[in-house]
């Protein structure tokens, strides 16, 4: 059964991957770019890498999806038709191909449990994580415990991403004009005045919120943690300013109080690291924290994923308001 | 050589290259980072497809004592690595969405032509 | 004392953030600098520690490796520790006021918080043991270097970002595809637990198809990184069009660091670099020679000077290439100095044009005119700086090219000696049009009016990398040391 929705999914990632080759109109390549990550994200559950399925639909599929479209409705919709011949860059890609497929040939077969992947560092996090460090998901004690640093590092990499975007397009308040761009909309100006938009998003954005907070403080026994719920907070805001504006979403959330958290986010996460220092460990050793090494652990597992949820919603939405309030700005 | 267990890799690597070729050979700046993207949304399941063990399940603890888990360390790789990548696209589109302005188009060849007119 | 490595990391990284949450652009700055002297101040003890001891490790979380994720610092990680936070020490107080002519009063502190975040990233890279940690810092570094540089100015700069984007974020991914198969093979990812483990298991030496394509993908990610020719197209935009002080940050910094990953993927994890010297010396030979001919030669035909400089830089990363592939202990170390000369050369040479800019406002040929005259100070740091890069003797880059060329000697390739010697030739024409426009070429009127010598805060800086470009020249006692201790380190293996 297993194989046959690894063939499946394989198969309609390749055709997905070739129409987005193929198609010039750039709105349905991004519409097929996300489907894609959701076909990605299918075939993560299926190999069993639940936590990536999950990151992957809420942060690929969803706003990479935002970001792209609201790059595309700033710029060309169409893609020019290429004149000349692709001849190098087939020849370029075939040799790549080539030397990865090689490469491969020594490779354990797929799923194969004997590899030696398998059997040096991972037996430890699978035996010992839940004795030493305590959550369930062996993935969020790697993540937040054994390999915490690469998490700040990661934390940084996105307020890196916000911050150059706010570098590089400003931050402005603009006059309310309503984010449906087509006149011809009958008797309808704005989103909000759309009777069912209105009432559905009235329901939706506070399930939606609650979500992400169940997510976040989950993330010790299912899939989850402070990336996926940041990205689903960010996306209630996102649908709120779709709906009613974003002058009305950024009366609610404004960047000011924004830039603050996602720069509190990651100096929480460095916080705790320079705590767990001054309290006679190293950095990130979270027995130091408290006088159980496990109640340590827990302490620190949860201050550091608030850390990186709290900037990764404010990042999130400064990105989306940076775009947004891009449209109807003349160069 | 093992035809049947590889399969899964040959696919992903055709993945890899359909993404690498829309970076290398197209020209609209959205289209290359379209292809970005597919090209490392691939790396991350042939990562993923290496972690994988027949008959596993996820590496969440389970109450059978004989239950077999996927290696979970590819799966804490990756979640940085995706979080890496749509930030590399957020701040390419906002280069992007800028260089529309600046120059009044988003194709390559037509910005070439801009700046050598100068 | 022994939280000093992961200090040298988070303060510029947390330093960031306290960046963005006060937005004022003197508060930023006052905080890139104490961060960039902190630093360099850590590097300095780190290594004076690692000059008498050996090495210094350091488990992060307590955990030791391979389980997590441990720093490593040898005589390799040190020098380059040295030439990263030196730099940044350097540059932060010539940001002041460079920063103020250059961004908007607004964007300030986005742009300090960014220098630190790339700042903080590059230092990550140089001071990890562990190959993915290499990888997120890497991104970390070059996300932030996208927008440096996307936010100079000129709208090229636009389109010399997002070329760059495109470019690094390839090697970046060939970079990661090569961890992966290499994580593969062995099940970990500790840098000398992989060393450990390729050896043991006897993979190296039977011809592992994968190893192969593994080293194959990572070494093409890093040129990328690198700007070895013919992968080098977005360096010249980029360095041409970023800001002044991103421009002479990333310039010192961002290549040596790449420099620096190979040398670590190459020498430490394939213990004693046995690949280099059978067949991969030989073939880095090549772009390596390519790159310090024909980048020297495009060099010499540009107008925009910082454009020069840029070719010119290509030109050094030949020259740094070229000694890693020589493989021998002379040419290792030779490699290793010149990645500390050209840091002194380039940062000083690139100060200078910020001081150019600064004052007349463009840097083509055109505007050095008669500028002997009227920025005597500046057109001398110039001087020094194109006779280091030149390779004339009492300076700087002297050291490093007679070391190279001994090198080459040595292993009897008589032709690549005589093109480093014709390389020099190409440098000293292309320094001698600039030299020539601004001592022997009259000023034109209005500009000697209205521009004068460079302000304080820009020559002191300046003349500091000329002291030191100068000192290293008569006295290169310590980097020759660090880099002798450095290449035996490597060829003989993983300590």
């Amino acid at each position: 059964m297993e194989v046959f929705i690894d063939i499946a999914l394989l198969t309609l990632l390749c055709i997905t991957a070739m129409a987005v080759v193929h198609i010039r109109k750039l709105f349905c390549a991004i519409m097929l770019l996300g489907i894609f990550s959701l076909l990605s994200a299918s075939m993560f559950v299926n190999m069993d890498a639940v936590d990536v399925a999950f990151t992957e639909a809420a942060v690929g599929t969803g706003i990479s999806t935002i970001l792209l479209l609201l790059g595309m409705s700033l710029t060309n919709t169409r893609e020019k038709r290429p004149h000349y011949q692709p001849l190098f860059s087939l020849v370029v890609v075939s040799i790549t191909g080539a030397v990865l497929v090689y490469g491969t040939m020594d490779l354990p077969a797929y799923g194969d449990p004997n590899a030696s992947i398998h059997h040096h560092v991972a037996q430890r996090y699978i035996k010992q994580s839940p004795l030493e460090v305590g959550p369930p998901n062996m993935v969020t004690s790697v993540l937040a415990s054994y390999r915490g640093y690469d998490t700040l590092g990661e934390t940084a990499v996105i307020l890196t991403a916000g911050m150059a975007l706010v570098a590089l397009l400003g931050m402005r308040r603009r006059k309310v004009l309503p984010m449906s761009s087509s006149s011809g909309c009958g008797d309808y100006h704005d989103m909000k005045d759309h009777l069912v938009l209105r009432i559905m998003a009235k329901i939706f954005i506070p399930l939606i919120l609650l979500f992400a907070l169940y997510v976040q403080f989950h993330g010790d026994y299912g899939p989850g943690g402070g990336f996926q719920a940041g990205v689903i907070f960010a996306s209630g805001i996102i649908l709120y300013a779709l709906i009613f504006g974003l002058e009305a979403a950024m009366k609610v959330v404004g960047y000011p109080v924004l830039r603050v958290l996602a720069a509190c986010g990651l100096l929480l996460y460095g916080g705790v690291g320079v705590a767990c220092m001054a309290l006679g460990g190293n950095f990130l050793d979270y027995n130091a924290l408290a006088h159980d090494p496990l109640h340590g652990q827990h302490l620190g597992i949860f201050l550091i994923e608030l850390g990186v949820g709290v900037t990764v919603f404010a990042i999130m939405v400064i990105m989306f308001y940076a775009f947004a309030s891009r449209r109807g700005h003349t160069a | 050589m093992n035809w049947v267990g590889h399969y899964n890799y040959w696919v992903v690597i055709f993945l890899m290259m359909s993404g690498f070729y829309v970076v290398i050979s197209r020209g609209n700046m959205i289209k290359k980072l379209l292809g970005l993207n597919i090209f490392s949304t691939s790396v991350f399941l042939l990562y993923i497809s290496m972690g994988k063990i027949h008959g596993g399940t996820a590496p969440i603890l389970t109450d059978n004592p004989n239950q077999v888990y996927s290696n979970p360390l590819p799966h804490v790789l990756i979640l940085t690595a995706i979080v890496v990548g749509v930030a590399t696209t957020a701040v390419g589109l906002a280069l992007v969405v800028r260089i529309q302005e600046r120059y009044g188009t988003i194709e390559e060849d037509e910005i070439r032509a801009k700046d050598d007119s100068l | 004392m022994i939280h000093l490595p992961v200090a040298l990391v988070v303060i510029p990284l947390l330093g960031a953030a306290v960046c963005v949450l006060f937005r004022r652009s003197f508060i930023a700055w006052t905080v890139a600098l104490a961060a960039a002297w902190s630093g360099f101040a850590i590097s300095i003890l780190i290594a004076v520690y690692i000059m008498k001891i050996g090495t210094l490790s350091y488990s992060i979380g307590g955990w030791p490796p391979p389980w997590g994720i441990a720093y490593h610092i040898d005589y390799l990680n040190s020098f380059v520790l040295l030439i990263v936070s030196g730099i940044a020490a350097v540059v932060m107080p010539y940001a002041r006021t460079s920063v103020n002519y250059e961004i908007e009063e607004d964007s300030q502190a986005y742009f300090y918080c960014l220098l630190l975040i790339c700042l903080a990233g590059l230092l990550g890279i140089t001071v990890t043991g562990d190959a993915f940690n290499m990888y997120v810092f890497l991104e970390l570094s070059s996300l932030s270097s996208y927008a440096l540089i996307g936010m100079g100015k000129r709208r090229r700069a636009l389109t010399a970002a997002y070329q760059y984007l495109v470019m690094g974020t390839i090697g970046a991914t060939f970079l990661l595809i090569g961890i992966g198969l290499l994580y593969n093979l062995t099940g970990t990812l500790n840098i000398h637990d992989l060393a450990h483990q390729l050896a043991v298991n006897n993979i190296i030496g039977s011809h592992n198809r994968t190893l192969l394509t593994a080293f194959a993908f990572i070494i093409v990610g890093l040129s990328l990184k690198l700007a070895l020719f013919p992968l080098h197209l977005w360096l010249p935009n980029a360095y041409t069009y970023a800001p002044s002080v991103a421009t002479i940050f990333l310039a010192s910094t961002a290549t040596k660091v790449a420099v620096y990953m190979l040398l670590r993927f190459c020498f430490t994890i394939l213990s004693g670099g046995f690949i280099f010297k059978l067949t991969l010396g030989k073939i880095l030979l090549i772009p390596a020679l390519a790159a310090i001919l024909i980048a020297s030669m495009v060099a010499i035909f540009q107008y925009d000077i910082k454009r020069m400089l840029a070719y010119s830089s290509v030109a050094q990363i030949g020259y740094m290439i070229l000694g890693i592939s020589l493989a021998t202990p002379l040419g290792l170390s030779a490699g290793i100095l010149h990645l500390f000369n050209h840091a002194l050369m380039k940062g000083l040479l690139f100060m200078v044009m910020g001081a150019v800019n600064y004052r007349i406002g463009a840097v083509y040929l055109n505007d050095f005119r008669g500028l002997g005259r009227t920025m005597p100070w500046t057109m001398a740091a110039f001087v020094v700086g194109g006779m280091s890069l030149m390779g004339i003797p009492l300076t700087a880059g002297f050291i490093s090219k007679w070391y190279l060329v001994q090198a080459a000697l040595e292993k009897g390739w008589w032709p690549v000696a005589a093109l480093i010697l014709i390389g020099s030739l190409l440098a000293v024409i292309y320094i001698w049009r600039v030299v020539e426009t601004a001592y022997f070429n009259p000023a034109q009127e209005m500009e000697a009016e209205s521009s004068g010598e460079a302000p304080l805060s820009l020559l002191l800086p300046m003349w500091l990398l000329v002291l030191a470009n100068i000192y290293f020249g008569i006295d290169s006692s310590i980097p020759v040391e660090l880099a002798g201790r450095a290449a035996t380190l490597l060829l003989g293996g993983a300590s």
